[in-house]
């Protein structure tokens, strides 16, 4: 009785196993995206998975890919590195993507990217900027500028624009982009000639900052490096106001969201960021993507929807070029992206698999941001 | 100078929140030795009911003294509301039974309150409206303290002022230092500890959910999750404090504060949490009893 319990369990197991081994109707092209919907940083993901579904339905739109329809299959993140890593996982092998979307958080990239590499399945991160995501491997790419950029981008701001002798650096030691945007503006800045007075650190998920504020107070710089993201940058704003900071605050694409100026509110004026795009760049390709943005979801977008879009882009260009979706085909046609007309720009993919591109600085000036500068590549 | 005095500003202001929510703490261990550890988490469900409450009641951009405290009160009645649901659902039902079982049972209601905070507020960070304008209130002497962090303190020294009173100078303090004495003896004296209990679960609680929406105005990002660090450290500053003792709860609290505060000005920010932990090794080590505890001496 016992024994014929036993195999009737197996039977059962066995056949549940086998069940749960999906395998995608061969009429569908099933693309993975992973973001952080919920969490901290709700809004990278929630920015980049709305240019992601308007680029997808304007590609099923047309017909979809190579003859069959485009799905993706959308993973929460939740901001969570850990997460990341199991999401795509069950990408990978539950849903068996042939291509993988994501992600904005360079620590949530890094997490996710060796997966990707080991399963062979291309990964094109639409926002992530420190360098060590691409180093994972040949099969991951990334459709924006990198740190080294926009670090030495921003000392050069500092240095040049805003006539910045001395600067204090309040990084984020939990984040790696944080971290590495802060080294390459730190070294390029004392290359030009500036001193770094300080470089303290907070860790993401902190509020209060009054003791390194304070600090930074004390040593009076020119302006205050803060490359983070927009949930404490906005908080650092307020604070550093409270604590009578008044010098300019810079930072970088992880300051782009609306949230960024609604919780910095009037603290976080005179403020600038480098980012990938502005939304009032009078450039025709630019108006009409906000235009369609605006009309399926009455709002502008932000850097992130814009590269999550021409990363969806330019995963469609190279599934049409390679005119298959097996990674290895797939990887060497994204590889081989030249000049594609992005929103944010013309991308061409490198020998490196990022991609060259130019940067905006972007100013927060009477609760807006506003367009400031453009730097070439 | 100026920079350590304002380092010093800064950490009573934000002490005086952990002093708050280790008033909770001491009073309950002191009355039924148990270590209430869904605290931390009455804390977080004071900053919500209030910001939701501010969503609900009060137009956007609302800026005046009158709707805070009005806030606060709510808040208050809340928690402590909350406080009393939690004491009588979880653990009356186990006043008999091991401590063990009902320290295991405040682990389940603070994961309840927090995941279940998650699933109903959702859990990406919100932002307290700011009720209060701040502004500067000594302008020019180098050292800026804001009528938020002044509001903070006074709140807080007028809430624990108030507890001492009610604690060693009426009827019912009497009553519920005799319950923290010996349960026994009081029943047998005509004590309605059920009551009595209930009161002290009610009063910590408030004073969390105080803490929960000071924490609101000064600092106002607030989370399902906000309550399980602010708890855990305002846990060790009952302790360092000596468990049991009011007094020593906010003192506790106000030295947390200030070595958080200190640690993260003067050493790295990476050592914020690992400062109050390390402050527990090392009380433990010397002097168990926390600093205002009464040694206990076993009497054979």
């Amino acid at each position: 009785m016992a024994r014929r319990l036993a195999l009737l369990v197996a039977a059962l197991l066995v056949a549940a196993s086998l069940g749960a081994c999906k395998s995608n109707p061969t009429d569908e092209i099933v693309i993975g995206e992973f973001a952080s919907l919920t969490g901290g940083t709700a809004t990278f993901g929630r920015s980049s998975d709305a240019g992601v579904q308007l680029a997808v339905n304007e590609i099923n739109a047309a017909g979809g890919l190579l003859g069959k329809k485009v799905r993706v299959v959308v993973e929460d993140d939740q901001s969570k590195p850990e997460e990341a890593r199991t999401s795509v996982l069950k990408l990978l092998k539950q849903d068996e993507v042939v291509a993988v979307l994501g992600e904005v958080a360079s620590s949530r990239s890094l997490a996710a990217a060796p997966e990707c590499q080991r399963a062979g399945v291309p990964m094109i991160s639409p926002a992530s900027t420190n360098p060590k995501v691409t180093a994972v491997g040949e099969y991951i790419f990334r459709v924006c500028f990198i740190d080294p950029f926009q670090g030495s981008t921003m000392a050069r701001f500092a240095a040049e624009t805003l006539h910045a002798k001395s600067a204090a650096i309040l990084r984020d030691v939990k984040n790696d982009y944080s971290v590495g945007l802060a080294d390459f503006f730190r070294d390029e800045f004392t290359r030009h000639g500036g001193k770094i007075l300080t470089d303290v650190s907070y860790s993401e998920g902190d509020i209060d900052f009054k003791a390194q504020l304070t600090a930074i107070r004390g040593v009076r710089p020119d302006v205050v490096f803060v490359p983070g993201y927009y949930t404490e940058v906005g908080l650092i704003a307020r604070q550093a106001r409270e604590l009578g900071i008044t010098v300019p605050l810079l930072g970088g694409d992880g300051w782009d969201s609306p949230r960024t100026v609604e919780i910095g509110g009037a603290a976080a004026n005179g403020c600038y960021f480098s980012n990938h795009y502005a939304a009032d760049d009078p450039n025709p390709v630019v108006q009409s993507f906000i235009q369609k943005f605006r009309q399926k979801y009455s709002e502008i977008p932000d850097a992130m929807a814009v590269l999550g879009y021409d990363a969806t882009q330019v995963l469609a260009d190279a599934i049409r070029r390679a005119g298959a979706t097996d990674g290895r085909r797939l990887r060497d046609a994204i590889a081989t992206t030249k000049d594609f007309p992005g929103v944010s720009g013309k991308i061409t993919i490198d020998d490196e698999r990022n991609a060259r591109k130019s940067i905006v600085v972007l100013k927060i000036d009477d609760g807006k941001v506003k367009f400031f500068s453009k730097v070439e590549p | 100078m100026n920079e350590f005095l304002q380092q010093i500003v800064n950490g009573i202001a934000w002490g005086s929140i952990y002093a708050l929510i280790a008033l909770g703490y001491t009073m309950v261990y002191g009355v039924l030795r148990l270590i209430n550890f869904a605290h931390g988490d009455v804390y977080m469900i004071g900053a919500m009911v209030a910001y939701y409450a501010a969503r609900a009641l009060l137009a956007p951009e609302t800026s005046s003294a009158a709707a805070f405290f009005a806030l606060l009160a709510l808040s208050m009645v809340s928690c402590g509301a909350l406080g009393f649901l939690i004491e009588r659902l979880a653990y009356r039902p186990l006043r008999r039974a091991p401590k063990l079982t009902a320290l295991i049972t405040a682990i389940g209601v603070s994961l309840l309150l927090e995941n279940g905070g998650q699933l109903v507020f959702g859990p990406d960070p919100k932002f307290f409206p700011q009720l209060l304008e701040t502004h500067e209130l000594f302008p020019g002497s180098g050292i800026v303290v804001t009528n938020v962090q002044l509001l903070v303190l006074a709140v807080s020294l007028t809430l624990m002022v108030g507890l001492q009173i009610l604690v060693f100078r009426t009827r019912v303090g009497t009553a519920l230092r005799a319950v923290s004495y010996s349960a026994e003896a009081a029943s047998l004296m005509g004590i309605d500890v059920d009551r009595v209990i209930s009161l002290t679960f009610v009063l910590g609680s408030m004073l969390a959910g105080a803490a929960g929406v000071l924490v609101g105005l000064s600092n106002p990002k607030i989370e399902p999750l906000m309550g399980i660090m602010p708890g855990l450290k305002a846990f060790v500053a009952a302790v360092v404090g000596g468990i049991g003792n009011i007094p020593g709860a906010m003192a506790g609290g106000i030295l947390m504060g200030l070595s958080e505060v200190l640690v993260v000005g003067y050493v790295s920010s990476t050592y914020r949490d690992a400062i109050a932990f390390v402050i527990l090794i090392v009380v433990l080590l010397v002097r168990p009893s926390g600093l205002f505890g009464a040694s206990l001496q076993e009497k054979v």
